[in-house]
């Protein structure tokens, strides 16, 4: 090797580092654009996750039996599964199914509340990953006046 | 640009717990103005909040999300006074970074 040849893999180094340090470092993937336009909960469940989820009472999802409004029904989802990290919620029969992707970094609680739209009566899913599996909650919530417009 | 979040962030026995709302009408693109036009798709799609420069919450959100998007969590560490910063982007393209004190 000689000194140009050294030269240039420093530069070259360098300049992953500086990229490195440009990009934060992130639990979460991009906006998945494809699990979020799926139409279908599996196909979104799929794309986001690469896999089905495994229905398991690790997974607290808090939602309304019956909600008003369907504009705005509150969920929280809640796990107590080690080395969570990322939370994602359904609902099934919206245009877009998936409704939210969250994700917990070591030293966060997994335990996120939100706020979803709702178009009709139809199963709320929260789909929580751990260890590099996919866990699950489903609960159906009842909605009076759906809240997609229309 | 003005704010767009409103931050309650509190600390107590070593835990922040953080919650958010922000002001955004979060457009579907589905639904109709008066003028019978599908109104454009227009909502928040990620929202990410650091603190001490580590990101703490990270969320990808999708138009099923509520008018007025609203976020709670709790993450480990902050104290009273420190900041957290949010940086949230929108479909459209637009970003926005904002700070909020935790108290």
């Amino acid at each position: 090797m000689n000194r140009r040849t050294v030269v240039k893999a420093i530069a070259a180094s360098g300049a992953l580092i500086g990229l490195g340090a440009m990009m934060p470092r992130v639990a979460v993937a991009a906006w998945n654009k494809d699990a979020f336009n799926a139409k279908s909960q599996a196909d979104a469940l799929n794309a986001l996750y690469g896999s089905a989820a495994e229905a398991s009472a690790d997974v607290m999802l808090k939602a309304p039996d019956i909600a008003e409004n369907g504009a705005v029904v509150p969920v929280s989802v809640e796990s107590k599964l080690a080395n969570v990290e990322s939370m994602a919620i359904f609902v099934e029969q919206n245009p877009t199914p998936l409704a939210a992707e969250f994700g917990i970094p070591a030293g966060t609680a997994a335990d996120v509340s939100t706020r979803v739209r709702m178009g009709k009566t139809t199963n709320v899913t929260a789909v929580v990953k751990a260890g590099g599996k996919t866990y699950s909650a489903t609960k159906e919530v009842k909605v009076t006046i759906g809240g997609c417009g229309g | 640009m003005a704010k767009i979040f409103r931050v309650k962030a509190s600390a107590r026995g070593g835990k922040t717990t953080v919650k958010m709302m922000a002001k955004h009408n979060m457009d579907t693109g589905l639904q109709k103005g008066k003028d019978g036009n599908l109104i454009p798709a227009k909502f928040l799609d990620t929202v990410s909040v650091s603190h001490g420069g580590k990101v703490v919450f990270e969320a990808n959100l999708n138009t099923a999300i509520s008018k007025n998007p609203y976020l709670a969590f709790t993450f480990e560490g902050g104290a009273k006074g420190e900041e957290l910063s949010v940086a949230w982007s929108e479909n459209t393209g637009a970003t926005g970074t904002e700070s909020a004190k935790i108290k």
